[in-house]
């Protein structure tokens, strides 16, 4: 036997891809360790000070809720009025960042090496790209976003001291019905197409990149490598990766928090018996959807409930792993949605609704320059508050996002890539859009059923599945869809969180995640019952501005990296 | 008495495996059974190696190795999983009637009570495998 193939004298791959030469090894700076039964595989100290960190703010919100609530609320407006240009400017760079590198000769290159196929099917792959990152937010939105813009922009425009004070859109569509659903339309895919999915694109195809091509571990800090050389393996990279762990955490438990309410308002408003306004409401005997005028508290154990409910499964799922639990939930509801969207369309009126489709399409491509104008705006409400919000919103859950689709990615070329993440989403969330706002608009505009456009928010698809055939049944679909959706979430939440603080290793013992996936679970049912779930939604969107600047240096480090891998 | 012997290794912690390497050489030398080393990876880079490419070449080598340690026909088949900490139970499984043996000899850990409600690899191999299963406590 030869002396260099001893244990350390392995011979590297032959060169499919162009590895990193770095004397960081995966997982040097874990600690493994047992407590009790538990044997635990956990980076130091990622692991620690993001949990310590979470501990910490919980309790902070807690303690001092009013202070906590006046700090993150300052600065969550100080973040996306005050640096509103910055969001819509970045997104704009991350939109043709990504258009670039589709007709760029290196979009041929592979994620994984010139010869990787790819581990997962396109049903698969699309299943878990929209169970991850958006399915719940079509669901609650897919009825109210486009009605919300429609009816500003047919109130016109106000202004009050030389400033805009309406939320219309652009220069709104004052009385002119067919005008404004073309606005309310257009206003509505902009914040759900390109730009939205050319943030989740850019991070995962950072972290697939420097992974699967330059060998480096599958975590944050890695995309990094290129601007910080080994430095990202210290400090620069603990707080790149924490500030993506405590992103990822709060923005699940926040969500969790949040669609528990919304659920729990569904549930009672389909199953529920008694009156709202008498203060009687009650699911399973549990008071619930009582008015606020009746004077009658709902009871916050159906949330507890509820929350439980979800992580349960997601643990379920977790435990399964990726391709057991995750794969299988993600690909069942993604059926599911596209039932409840074939139904709603043939039942909502296919020809108007085809119609519309590509009446939206066009309506977004002609308004696509002046919505994403990052300056001199004079619709101010509408460019702050609407689209630098949702901007800092999908850009602070980027990093969670865009680490499990580059979990999900190997094999695919980057022009394969950006096409499936940018284009065909886009097309999805367009149609999904035009079939639930485009019906329920209908109802509105030709037959005066102004149920949809009247109920709260999360009861609006309901109140809109209500004029259709079979309501139901749809509606207990839409339950169980919006259930799902977060489970899937909750579960590819935990993986990446489990991930990220096990120093890039997936292959982390299980009990981690399971950590992960109930102490999510926790924080939600804390912060709903103590209060606090709004000002920590504020502090996590804030974090979309630092994460703006980690994703234009990814935009950066992607393009260089690009340049040294051989093209297939 | 065995014709081929599977060996799952975890090369990442191939301290633990000492006796139950050696148990593989001795028995295959005694029975002059092949034996086929068998590694789980994951797409993602892990401590070992970068790449399955990478992966694949150490656990040749390290077949190779054992092979000229113990005088025994040894080679190494590296399976490639998405999400190893649930799914290696199962990829081992089909291993097992993938390559044909009729012996397992794996490594494994004293029982402790997590055991009762999450078993060891070690002991799900043990109850589910066609073939004979011995397990080493490390």
């Amino acid at each position: 036997m030869a002396d260099e193939t001893t244990n350390q004298g392995i011979p590297e791959p032959e060169g499919t891809s162009d590895i990193i030469q770095t004397d960081y090894q995966i997982g040097q700076d874990n600690i493994e360790t047992k407590i009790g039964p538990f044997g635990l595989d956990i980076h130091n100290p990622v692991f620690l000070i993001s949990g310590l960190s979470i501990v910490a703010f919980v309790f902070y919100a807690l303690a001092l809720p009013e202070q906590a609530s006046g700090l993150f609320d300052w600065l969550f407006s100080a973040v996306t009025k005050g640096f509103d240009w910055f969001f819509l400017g970045a997104a704009n760079i991350f939109v043709l960042f990504c258009l670039l590198l589709i007709v760029t000769p290196y979009g041929s290159v592979r994620l994984g090496g010139t010869d990787a196929t790819p581990d997962y099917s396109y049903i698969g792959w699309f299943a878990m790209l929209f169970a991850a990152g958006m399915g719940i937010g079509l669901l609650f939105f897919g009825v109210s976003e486009p009605m919300s813009h429609f009816s500003s922009s047919l109130g016109g425009t106000s202004m009050e001291e030389g400033a805009r004070t309406d939320w219309a859109p652009l220069g709104a569509a004052g009385g002119d019905q067919a005008a404004a659903q073309r606005l309310g339309m257009a206003a509505t895919i902009f914040h759900w197409g390109l730009h939205p999915w050319a943030i989740y694109a850019v991070v995962a195809l950072a972290l697939a990149l420097f992974s699967y091509n330059k060998g480096l571990p599958l975590t944050l800090r890695s995309a990094f490598y290129p601007i910080f050389g080994d430095r990202v393996w210290g400090w620069t990279g603990h707080i790149i990766d924490t500030l993506a762990v405590f992103a990822t955490l709060f923005g699940l438990a926040t969500s969790l928090g949040f669609g528990a309410e919304q659920t729990a308002s569904g549930l009672t408003y389909l199953f529920g018996s008694g009156d709202a306004a008498e203060g009687t409401r009650s699911f399973l005997g549990i008071a619930y959807g009582n008015s606020e005028e009746s004077g009658v508290e709902n009871n916050p154990l159906l949330l507890v409930i509820l929350i439980s409910a979800i992580t349960a499964v997601a643990l379920v799922s977790v435990i399964r792993g990726l391709d057991g639990g995750v794969k299988v939930l993600s690909e069942i509801n993604m059926g599911l949605a596209a039932l409840l969207l074939l139904f709603v369309f043939f039942v909502g009126g296919p020809i108007f609704l085809i119609t519309l489709f590509f009446d939206s399409i066009w309506a977004y491509l002609t308004n696509i320059f002046a919505l994403s104008n990052p300056v001199g705006r004079e619709d101010v409400n509408f460019s702050q508050g609407w689209t630098s919000f949702y901007w800092a919103w999908w850009i602070s859950w980027s990093p969670f996002v865009g680490m499990f689709i580059a979990r999900v990615s190997r094999g695919r070329t980057v022009r394969e890539f950006v096409t499936c993440v940018l284009i065909i989403p886009t097309i999805v969330c367009v149609l999904w859009m035009t079939v639930f706002g485009g019906t329920a608009l209908n109802q509105v505009v030709s037959d005066g059923y102004t149920g949809a456009q009247d109920a709260a928010l999360e009861l609006k698809l309901f109140y809109m599945l209500d004029q259709l055939p079979l309501a139901t049944i749809t509606s207990v679909i839409g339950i169980v869809l919006v259930i799902v959706f977060f489970v899937t979430s909750s579960d590819s939440g935990s993986l990446v969180i489990d991930t990220i603080t096990a120093g890039g290793k997936v292959d982390a013992p299980v009990a981690q995640r399971v950590f992960w996936c109930i102490f999510e679970g926790a924080v939600a049912i804390v912060l709903l019952i103590g209060g606090g779930l709004a000002s920590l939604q504020s502090a996590v969107i804030s974090t979309g501005l630092p994460f703006t600047l980690v994703l234009l240096v990814m935009c950066y480090a992607i393009w260089r990296g690009l340049a040294s891998e051989k093209r297939a | 008495m065995f014709n081929k012997i599977m060996a799952p290794v975890d090369l990442a912690h191939k301290d633990r495996l000492e006796k139950a390497l050696k148990c593989t050489g001795d028995l295959a030398k005694y029975y002059n059974a092949e034996v086929v080393y068998v590694g789980v990876t994951t797409t993602t880079p892990s401590s070992t190696a970068h790449t399955p490419e990478e992966y694949g070449k150490k656990l040749d080598a390290f077949a190779k190795e054992q092979g000229e340690a113990y005088g025994i026909s040894a080679s190494g088949d590296s399976l490639v999983s998405h999400d190893p900490s649930s799914d290696v139970d199962d990829i081992l499984l089909k291993a097992v009637s993938e390559t044909g043996s009729d012996l397992v000899i794996m490594a494994s850990h004293v029982p402790n009570v997590m055991d009762y409600v999450w078993p060891s690899n070690g002991g799900k191999i043990a109850e589910h495998a066609k073939c004979s299963v011995m397990v080493v406590r490390t």
